[in-house]
């Protein structure tokens, strides 16, 4: 049939379409991601999370949105662990308390994983330069 | 009804070998890393090898639909869409095909009334679902990019974004997910439902379908439900389309359902219906102009025919003929 050149350059445009993810990563290479950055690991008082790494790790955003949901509409502030202790649920000042590098500690997943939370929308990122600049006396 | 329980019954045995296999640390790298690679070369082979051997049967006549006036005479008004005669009105019904699915627009159905009566209506919800389906499905395919790529390109965080626009719970609920169910749901019970759909309905009708919701489930499961280690399944990705692959701990029974399911499906695809994502473009009643009064199409096969006409014959048994009396034509 006279159409078989043109059914081959589909063919070829097919095969190049659904193997984009092999030849993007022959091309690029494949980073690999960095460990989220615990910085006060070992500063005591500091290296207990309000719950598991297991539990953190699945659940934070339904953790952090009960916490916004609590404080915002029933106005209660203080978060008790499942051991008793007790926090503010506060992002700013509990949470980046211990992570306090966005850039370091929550991007490193989130940027992997092309997840894209809208907690920056609202909250500021005290490490962003934008921010350390205002902060300066003129 | 057979066929939907042998459908059932396939769909299930595909769910339990991988949670049951997985469970053993010598079966995970049989169920995340031999399997998948197998799935995909069977893929890509199988599809080569039946678009090549559609590529080879002649096409010696273009096949006219009745669903268009052909361009004929200057006074009398062609339809260029549904009867185009060259190569511009091809690419333009093609495309109506393959974006919009117009064929199933023309979805009709029949029904028996009082009377009694025999009255056939328009009927969209098919092409409505279809329509959706596809499109849903094309989405999350494009998503699922980033599971197999680091860094992940922009396009496929704006597919994602845009499919999660209206922010909707945690995770962010995304669109296709749940219109993925719904059409496809629809397309199962839609076979179901009505006895003529279901009269001609097989196995290889059922079976996709089940097995594409069963897809979407356990995805959608993982996402809300039943966490899996998201870092690791891109790390086994990654490693799977960067020739290698190595497995992470710890993963989780669901996500192995998951890989395996679709594994199953497309190591079918080239084997099934499914392959109407090649044969769309190839449908020789969409893809070939309407010029049969415009060009003399010849047959490709023709091969020359040893022709011996009434005047040979006649001339040949002349004599035979005469004596016999047979009137001749040359006389």
């Amino acid at each position: 049939m006279r159409d078989r050149g043109r059914i081959l350059i589909g063919l070829l445009i097919f095969l190049i379409l659904m193997t984009f993810p092999v030849w993007y990563n022959a091309l690029n290479g494949v980073s690999v991601m960095q460990e989220p950055e615990l910085a006060t690991k070992n500063v005591p008082g500091k290296d207990k999370c309000v719950n598991t790494a297991e539990y953190m790790r699945q659940n934070h955003m339904n953790l952090l949105n009960q916490w916004r949901d609590t404080v915002v509409r029933q106005d209660v502030r203080v978060y008790t662990t499942v051991d008793g202790r007790k926090f503010n649920m506060s992002l700013t000042n509990t949470c980046l308390d211990c992570h306090p590098n966005r850039e370091n500690f929550c991007n490193r997943c989130h940027n992997y994983l092309a997840v894209n939370p809208y907690c920056w929308d609202c909250h500021v990122d005290p490490q962003d330069p934008k921010v350390l600049a205002a902060k300066e006396p003129r | 009804m057979i066929s939907l329980w042998f459908s059932i019954i396939v769909v299930v045995i595909l769910i339990l070998i991988p949670t049951i296999g997985s469970s053993s640390a010598a079966l995970q790298s049989l169920f995340g890393i031999v399997i998948p690679y197998a799935a995909i070369i069977t893929f890509l082979a199988g599809f080569v090898y039946r678009v090549l051997n559609w590529a080879k049967s002649p096409v010696p006549f273009r096949i006219t639909t009745t669903c268009g006036q052909q361009k004929s005479l200057p006074w009398i008004k062609n339809s260029k869409l549904e009867a185009p005669h060259n190569a511009w009105g091809v690419v333009r019904r093609m495309a109506l095909e393959i974006f919009f699915f117009r064929s199933l627009f023309r979805n009709t159905k029949v029904e028996l009334r009082d009377g009694p009566r025999l009255v056939y209506g328009s009927s969209k919800w098919l092409w409505a679902a279809g329509l959706a389906f596809h499109y849903s499905f094309l989405v999350i395919f494009i998503r699922h990019f980033k599971y197999f790529v680091e860094p992940i390109p922009g396009w496929v965080s704006l597919v994602q974004s845009l499919d999660a626009f209206f922010q909707i719970g945690l995770p962010v609920i995304f669109l296709t997910d749940a219109v993925i169910l719904a059409s496809v749901g629809y397309l199962f019970f839609r076979r179901l439902c009505d006895d003529k759909i279901r009269y001609i309905s097989h196995a290889a009708d059922y079976f996709p379908l089940l097995l594409i919701l069963s897809i979407a489930t356990t995805g959608i499961l993982m996402r809300y439900f039943f966490k899996v280690d998201i870092v690791n399944v891109k790390q086994l990705g990654t490693g799977l389309l960067s020739f290698n692959p190595h497995l992470p701990q710890g993963i989780g029974p669901l996500f192995y359902v998951h890989l395996f399911l679709v594994c199953t499906l497309i190591a079918y695809f080239p084997f099934s219906k499914l392959m109407h994502l090649g044969g769309v473009f190839l449908s020789p009643t969409r893809n070939l102009a309407n010029n049969n009064r415009m060009k003399r199409h010849q047959n490709v096969w023709n091969f020359p025919v040893k022709m011996h006409t009434y005047d040979e014959y006649e001339e040949e048994f002349h004599k035979v003929m005469k004596a016999a009396d047979i009137p001749l034509d040359k006389e």
